[in-house]
């Protein structure tokens, strides 16, 4: 059973809906308990990373996330989800991630050249960073398909953990890993058949 | 790299789509969900469902049928028509649309697209527009492209983006049902005012209108359409063969 961590921001029914699409158990929970008797921890995420963090460790569960990863539970991060992973982000202020993966969230136009949109939204191919074994979340993707994307901030200092990204003017972090903590930038649940094999890879994990 | 989208659109009344379709393997071709469907194994990079319904059974069939998409279709859900309050944002995010687009909505109340930003992102909100010209101007139209609203159609997206809209489509009035390409004069104007995606809606008779629009307006990032598609004289994945064979990059599957 995996765990998709309602703390009380965004709309998690697509989400939800993707791992019952492939024939996963899933609990939309908020309970701490529960949390702990799952196998996996899914950690979504939208809006501001403030914000979401402020509910993340009001809720109680900033804690729980934490020490489950610690144990070695598998924890996946969407989006701001995966932001949260980090040790810390400049999204309006600086603030305190979860800490698990090493870097910090930088807003993406430092990186990106003048005339490039922001947000960063739309469908953008994938670049495994050379030299590195293929992630085992992306069992059945390859280098060129397209995932789905809608962000301003991105993953920095963080090189070691890097396991794909994505050209938009400049190179985006599209996903990390460290050991049992990962996340993705762009949305699996939005991505398509590639998306959604990339859940089913996490499940098989 | 990123891809230009391509976007089919669905008008949806009392539960069913609007507009014959006919496609192979589809038995129900008015069952908003199968075509959904159909589209989304097919090549489309988004959906939009437009709820064309005015009463409150046909609402709650269209916010029915929304939930059966959402739990069955893994790519990105606009959802637009009857949006006048935040509410009604409530009510179709949580049927899981990922932006709502609002219209007349705005131009009724136009501290909507500012409510709705802030409490659920830019990203999530689209400011639908058609425009039509009059006197040499682009002026807005509502009520489904009926009623002018004299408001200037580049100043009002230009307040819109201000306000927290995070994509803008332009129907061009002039060029819809035409089927002659997309109206370039109209979206260059707009594409040049603003900083967010655009999305050309009104126009395309063929695929080869795809190409012009995105060869002569690099900055244009989708486009949207809907008989052509559902009438099957346009297929997304030959469409899209075709936008790659003239050096543009979309999402092949």
């Amino acid at each position: 059973m995996i765990a998709i961590v309602d703390y009380g921001v965004g709309n998690l029914f697509s989400l939800k809906s993707s791992f019952e699409y492939i024939g996963e158990d899933v609990c939309v929970t908020g309970d701490i308990r529960k949390i702990k008797d799952c196998e996996k921890i899914l950690l979504p995420g939208v809006g501001a990373f403030e914000d979401a963090a402020r509910k993340l460790r009001e809720s109680g569960l900033y804690d729980t996330v934490i020490r489950e990863a610690e144990k070695g539970k598998y924890v996946f991060g969407i989006c701001l989800g995966m932001q949260m992973l980090l040790d810390r982000s400049f999204e309006y202020g600086e603030h305190k991630g979860l800490g698990l993966i090493s870097g910090e969230v930088r807003p993406i136009n430092e990186d990106v050249p003048e005339g490039f949109k922001i947000p960063h939204i739309g469908w953008n191919s994938l670049i495994f960073p050379k030299g590195k074994e293929k992630h085992p979340i992306f069992k059945y993707v390859n280098e060129g398909d397209c995932v789905y994307f809608v962000h301003s901030y991105h993953a920095k200092n963080c090189e070691e953990s890097v396991i794909a990204s994505a050209e938009y003017g400049g190179i985006l972090t599209a996903a990390v890993a460290k050991d049992n903590v990962m996340g993705t930038q762009f949305h699996p649940e939005k991505s398509g058949r590639i998306g959604l094999d990339i859940l089913k890879a996490f499940c098989e994990l | 790299m990123i891809t230009k989208r391509i976007i089919p659109c669905l008008d949806v009344r009392d539960g069913r789509v609007v507009k014959g379709v006919n496609f192979a393997g589809l038995r129900d071709v008015s069952d908003p969900v199968g075509l959904a469907e159909y589209y989304s194994e097919n090549g489309a990079d988004e959906l939009v469902f437009y709820d064309i319904t005015a009463s409150f059974e046909g609402r709650r069939l269209f916010t029915d049928i929304l939930k059966k998409v959402a739990s069955r279709i893994f790519i990105p859900l606009t959802v637009g028509g009857g949006i006048n309050t935040v509410d009604d944002f409530d009510r179709v995010l949580k049927c899981g649309a990922d932006k709502v687009s609002v219209n007349s909505g705005a131009i009724k109340d136009p501290s909507l697209i500012y409510e709705a930003a802030k409490k659920y992102g830019d990203q999530c909100v689209v400011l639908s527009v058609d425009a039509k010209r009059v006197d040499g101007r682009f002026i807005v139209f509502a009520k489904g492209g009926r009623e002018s609203t004299g408001l200037d159609a580049i100043e009002w997206i230009k307040r819109g983006v201000s306000n927290g809209a995070g994509e803008i489509v332009l129907n061009s009035i002039d060029t819809d049902g035409v089927k002659r390409g997309f109206d370039l004069e109209m979206l260059e104007a707009v594409s040049n005012a603003v900083s967010v995606p655009v999305i050309a809606s009104g126009g395309a008779g063929c695929a080869e209108d795809f190409v012009t629009l995105f060869k002569a307006l690099p900055k244009v990032d989708a486009g949207l359409a809907a008989s052509i598609f559902h009438f099957g004289e346009v297929r997304i994945a030959d469409l899209k063969r075709l936008l790659a064979d003239n050096g543009i990059t979309s999402r092949i599957i």
